[in-house]
């Protein structure tokens, strides 16, 4: 095996010589690497935190709500004076939010991947991919401004009783928000098919649109897979567009024309408040955030099994 | 040949459409910006600079957010900076390939999906009661500093991958210990991503609102911050609860903040650009 060929771990490993100066070197060497090692271990820490925390404030919660209650109560009023704490209707609001963003975000989203990486000239797609870019980089509460103040006035003219909150153009807003993830994943997912499954396809007289629907997306399904399901984990877990356009009425609908309250806007409802902190009432953010964490994770750690797997497949 | 003749029909019109929904984003950007633009010029004046909040929105401004912000940035990039790119380090250039690494990777790679909102309340039970910093410019950015550490740490990782394997194998020949190396050789080489990485992270945080709302970064502050336990509210904040509220008036001054936000964010892209252009030039293999 060849010098170059090792990892930069791999040809470190070359013994210092015995002398005292040298033994004092590498003294200080073990410290450096044992500051770095500890740094890198900051990001397990902040998991345990967060799991801790979490965890944490949720178990006096459940012992005083029980969690059949939690997973099938349909009303959720902690903050009234007749309590319930059925987490459903928040779980409707995320999930219909959720899904007006995605039945928009996916398809934009593959479409444009599938037209940077199939059929934009170099020059087109220099240009395009960066201007894609730029609408990640907006922040969200900028987005919860636009949702409110333009999309729902717009949307008012054509959709009739749309009430001044509502799950649509809050969706929409962030399904706009979402596309450039879906479609820069969606891309690399795209462009490591190699070409020679392309040129085969050609060569048997296929059309470009033959080739993109029938060869590369088969080929790269994992990946665009997993972009759709990263893109589920952030509509999820999107929080300013809902708190500002979506809504704070915790009801159990599907009707996206009407005010819902999603999971991450009840916990900014609650931060907002006056509800001391202590109270059964306060800790109802940490058992709802408990729910997020665990939905996000489980949608995170699928993406990223699959995008490792494809990863192996075509290296 | 009639079939043929639409197949090649179908592909055109299929790239009608692809080309049109890769365009849409941009037309919505556009459409953002231009309602922004809109709504907000006119309030842009020096006074708006100047003034705190206020009950009136012709009087309201953004002083103590702008100052808020400030103040909550420069920590944030103290913080998390250093190790971020320490855990870089490790894990590209000593990291050996075992169980722990894989955890680790697995746990900065989940953590770049975990919503902001859930760092808000791990930075509520532990920066603002467990450590007692109360509602404090430091507990924000604390929390940002966490929030931000999974897009700094795959920056620098990617700026340190691209410094050629040669100079380090040299360096070592030379009888350079492995800190030697990467102090001398790699990091200077890997300065301009690094630094491109940390400005690109650190536009992230500045937009960043929901966590600071969990931790209970207030809204009505009429005082400049002046230390990192004052308490503080930051742009996107004001932004929040001007959007929030029913009248005009506070819409405009929303776009107004927005105008000024957007201003920070596309100098920060800027300087990014321009620093990985400047230093990339000086150094060349």
């Amino acid at each position: 095996m060849g010098l170059t060929s090792r990892s930069a771990a791999e040809i470190y490993t070359v013994r210092l010589q015995r002398g005292v100066a040298a033994r004092w070197r590498e003294w200080g060497e073990l410290a450096i690497q044992g500051l770095l090692l500890f740094a890198a271990m900051v990001s397990v820490f902040t998991t345990l935190g967060i799991v801790a925390v979490l965890v944490v404030e949720a178990i006096p919660f459940f012992q005083q709500v029980s969690l059949v209650e939690f997973l099938t109560d349909p009303q959720w009023t902690p903050l009234f004076a007749q309590k319930h704490f059925g987490i459903l209707p928040l779980v409707a609001g995320t999930f219909l939010t959720s899904a007006v963003a995605l039945a928009l975000a996916m398809p934009v989203g593959l479409l444009s991947a599938i037209y940077l990486s199939e059929y934009a000239p170099v020059r087109v797609r220099a240009i395009l991919k960066p201007a894609l870019e730029v609408l990640a980089g907006i922040p969200t509460v900028v987005y919860g401004y636009f949702a409110l103040l333009f999309v729902t006035p717009l949307l008012k003219r054509v959709v009739p009783d749309l009430e001044t909150f509502n799950a649509l153009s809050a969706g929409l807003t962030m399904g706009v928000m979402i596309i450039p993830l879906i479609s820069s994943l969606s891309e690399d997912a795209l462009y490591a098919v190699p070409s020679s499954l392309r040129e085969a396809a050609y060569a048997l007289g296929a059309t470009r649109l033959e080739v993109a629907l029938r060869v590369v997306i088969p080929a790269a399904l994992s990946g665009i897979v997993a972009s759709f399901i990263l893109a589920a984990s952030r509509a999820v877990g999107e929080t300013m567009i809902v708190a500002i356009a979506a809504g704070q009425r915790p009801i159990l609908t599907l009707d996206p024309r009407r005010a819902i309250e999603t999971m991450t806007a009840y916990i900014v409802q609650v931060s907002l408040g006056d509800t001391p902190h202590g109270t059964l009432e306060f800790r109802t953010i940490f058992a709802v955030g408990l729910v997020l964490f665990l939905l996000t994770l489980v949608f995170n750690l699928i993406a990223l099994r699959i995008i490792e797997r494809y990863r192996e497949v075509y290296r | 040949m009639e079939r043929r003749q639409r197949r090649e029909i179908a592909g055109k019109v299929f790239e009608a459409v692809a080309l049109t929904a890769t365009v849409f984003g941009l037309v919505v950007l556009a459409m953002l910006l231009f309602d922004v633009a809109r709504r907000g010029l006119g309030v842009l004046s020096w006074s708006f600079f100047t003034r705190y909040p206020s009950r009136f929105p012709e009087q309201a401004g953004i002083r103590s957010a702008l100052l808020g912000t400030v103040w909550v940035m420069a920590l944030t990039a103290l913080f998390s900076v250093p190790v971020g790119v320490a855990a870089a380090i490790y894990l590209e250039e000593y990291a050996p390939r075992n169980r722990l690494t894989r955890f680790i990777e697995l746990n900065i790679n989940n953590l770049a999906g975990v919503p902001s909102i859930i760092y808000g309340l791990l930075g509520l039970e532990l920066f603002v009661r467990g450590l007692k910093l109360e509602r404090s410019v430091l507990a924000g950015a604390l929390t940002l500093s966490l929030l931000i550490l999974p897009i700094l740490i795959a920056a620098s990782r990617e700026a340190l991958r691209a410094v050629p394997m040669s100079l380090r194998e040299a360096a070592f020949a030379l009888g350079a210990t492995r800190w030697q190396v990467i102090r001398h050789q790699v990091l200077p080489l890997a300065l301009p991503g690094i630094l491109t990485g940390m400005i690109l992270a650190l536009s992230r945080a500045i937009g960043e609102t929901a966590p600071l709302i969990t931790i209970g970064a207030l809204t009505f502050i009429a005082f400049d911050p002046k230390g990192p336990l004052d308490k503080f509210t930051v742009l996107p904040i004001q932004i929040f609860n001007w959007v929030s509220r029913p009248q005009a008036g506070f819409h405009a001054r929303a776009a107004g903040a927005i105008l000024v936000l957007l201003a920070v964010l596309l100098s920060m892209n800027g300087l990014a650009i321009y620093l990985r252009y400047r230093l990339q030039r000086r150094y060349q293999w």
